[in-house]
């Protein structure tokens, strides 16, 4: 039987657009899900007070500040190595070898699984390097495992800097660092900033990579060598070992809210740079 | 500070270089130890008993990580099977059919997608879909079905933003060569855009398998963890991920050595799969 092509074409759009409007309602229910389920038990006390009886009772203020200071932390080392790293391979060299064999490190790392990444940290940064379970290994772990997204938004940005821009610093007899720092990353911050919000939202939805480098101590860490948790690792003990499905349900909701915000920011700061250059 | 340009110029540009090695240098500290850790196992145990083997009871000196393989690919498949129609249909609304502002919209909210932590989607797995296999399907509803879906849910965004690229990458004049001969819109994609854009779809399906292997907090809340190989599709498994992170906190000795073997041959599938979906994708540049 043939069908008439006219047929199949109409078919097959519809179908798409049903296919489209699926995918996206399923992030729709998922959000809306966490928000309806976690509303009612996220109030002021929730946020701001200590947990008590396992999390049982009380609230998740060490999970908050152990997630906000593992993300700051690992951001400040992953910044500098990663814009450099860029840098380095959008200004200083040309494509060559050792340009490729850089890259495939990069790809391969950003390729690697979190919980390798867990694996990893836990026998170098907790057990040869006897740091324990601590923030340090937990942000050192971490600080690996968001470079390669560092590295090739902030490419991606400097690259998109107007060739112009450079001519007319070294016209001016401008050195490269100078060109670098008061002509090219001005204009790129935007991208790199993009890749720094986009690697705080992996950091603080990390799981598999925490709990085995920064351990899951209820206690709000007060110094690097400290062992804590974050909103996931924590939310993670809730759910998976029954302790209380309400705490859960709050703790999904402040977790998945927090990464939403970071990452349409993201989104946001990416765009306004997009439309800058075009 | 370094007051002469030309001494500061190289200061720098030495300083990048070794900032540039170390993403190098992590690669090999990461390959260095897990295969430091994880190789003297399979010196001691042999590789065919841990490779082949089925029996994994590591304090009486068994490693076998068989049936964790097997239920790695089963359901890194499984994952596949659900998410490759949904993500490549999306993708190609995306980039044939959805106007500029639907697709300013929709873009973006498939890519926070993404950003939903794993967690999250293992525990909508036990809260939702657990029960609903368990009530309407059958058997305990920790199964490779469970598993399955949320992981297929879970690779739409590599997959949708990966095959989107290659679409779009498709030169407009190949569509309106086929527009020319009279083709549909469909016919024109299914015979022009897609075959255009075939390794760049297939890298994405690759790197969602590779997204799925790997995947392992959502896997151990829904995959009921058993140590056999699954019968049917309501069966439970446990992934080489699954292994690691269930046992990792307690164990010791060889105990652990083994962790690290399962490390070891998660690390080298990845490695193989993450080197195909390179490949296509530079292929098609």
């Amino acid at each position: 039987m043939r069908i008439n092509p006219r047929f199949t074409n109409k078919f097959v759009q519809i179908g798409l657009n049903f296919q489209a409007f699926f995918t996206v309602s399923i992030l729709v229910i998922i959000v809306a899900i966490i928000c309806f389920k976690g509303l009612p038990y996220v109030n002021f006390e929730f946020i701001f007070a200590y947990p008590e009886d396992m999390g049982r009772l009380g609230g998740i203020f060490p999970s908050i500040a152990g997630t906000i200071l593992l993300a700051l932390l690992s951001i400040l080392f992953a910044t500098p190595l990663g814009v450099g790293t860029a840098i380095f391979l959008t200004e200083y060299t040309k494509e060559s070898l050792f340009t490729k064999i850089i890259r495939f490190g990069v790809e391969s790392l950003a390729g690697i699984p979190s919980i390798l990444y867990g694996l990893f940290g836990f026998i170098f940064f907790v057990i040869k390097l006897r740091m324990g379970w601590s923030l340090l290994a937990g942000v050192l772990t971490i600080t690996i495992m968001i470079l390669p997204t560092i590295i090739r938004t902030s490419e991606e940005a400097i690259k998109a800097v107007p060739r112009n821009l450079r001519m007319v610093s070294y016209s001016l007899s401008a050195t490269k660092w100078e060109t670098v720092t008061k002509v090219v990353l001005p204009s790129a911050i935007p991208g790199i900033l993009t890749g720094i919000m986009l690697s705080v939202g992996r950091a603080v939805g990390e799981t598999a990579a925490v709990i085995f480098t920064m351990g899951s101590s209820l206690r709000l860490p007060t110094s690097l060598m400290d062992s804590g948790r974050t909103m996931a690792v924590h939310f993670y003990i809730l759910a998976r070992e029954g302790i209380s499905m309400e705490k859960a349900y709050g703790t999904s909701l402040v977790l998945v809210v927090s990464i939403l915000l970071i990452n349409v920011l993201a989104y946001y700061i990416m765009n306004k740079a997009i439309s800058k250059y075009s | 500070m370094i007051k002469n340009p030309v001494r500061k110029e190289q200061f720098v540009k030495w300083v990048l270089v070794a900032f540039a090695l170390s993403s190098l240098l992590f690669l090999f500290l990461i390959f260095m130890f897990i295969l430091f850790e994880g190789l003297p196992l399979f010196h001691k145990v042999g590789l065919k008993n841990i490779i082949m083997g089925s029996k994994w009871a590591p304090t009486k000196g068994f490693f076998g990580i068989y049936p964790m393989i097997v239920s790695s690919f089963f359901v890194t498949f499984g994952a596949l099977f659900i998410g490759a129609p949904m993500g490549l249909s999306c993708a190609i609304y995306l980039s044939e059919y959805s106007g500029k502002r639907m697709k300013m919209f929709l873009k973006p909210a498939l890519e926070l997608l993404a950003g939903i932590p794993s967690v999250v989607y293992g525990f909508l797995g036990v809260i939702y879909i657990v029960p609903l296999i368990r009530n309407y399907i059958g058997g305990s509803g920790f199964s490779l079905l469970a598993t399955s879906i949320i992981l297929g849910i879970m690779i739409l965004p590599t997959i949708i933003s990966i095959s989107f690229d290659s679409l779009v990458s498709v030169p407009k004049t190949y569509r309106e060569g086929s527009f020319a001969m009279g083709a549909t819109k469909w016919q024109t994609i299914y015979k022009v855009v897609l075959p255009a854009a075939r390794s760049g779809i297939l890298a994405s399906f690759i790197l969602g398998m590779g997204r799925a292997i790997g995947e392992t907090m959502a896997v151990i809340m829904i995959a009921g963890n058993a140590l056999r190989i699954p019968t049917s599709i309501l069966d439970p498994l446990r992934t080489l991920t699954g292994n690691i992170a269930l046992e990792l906190a307690y164990a010791t000795g060889d105990h652990r050595l083994g962790l690290f073997s399962t490390g070891v041959v998660l690390l080298i599938i990845i490695m193989i799969l993450n080197y195909i979906a390179n490949f296509g994708i530079k292929r098609k540049m």
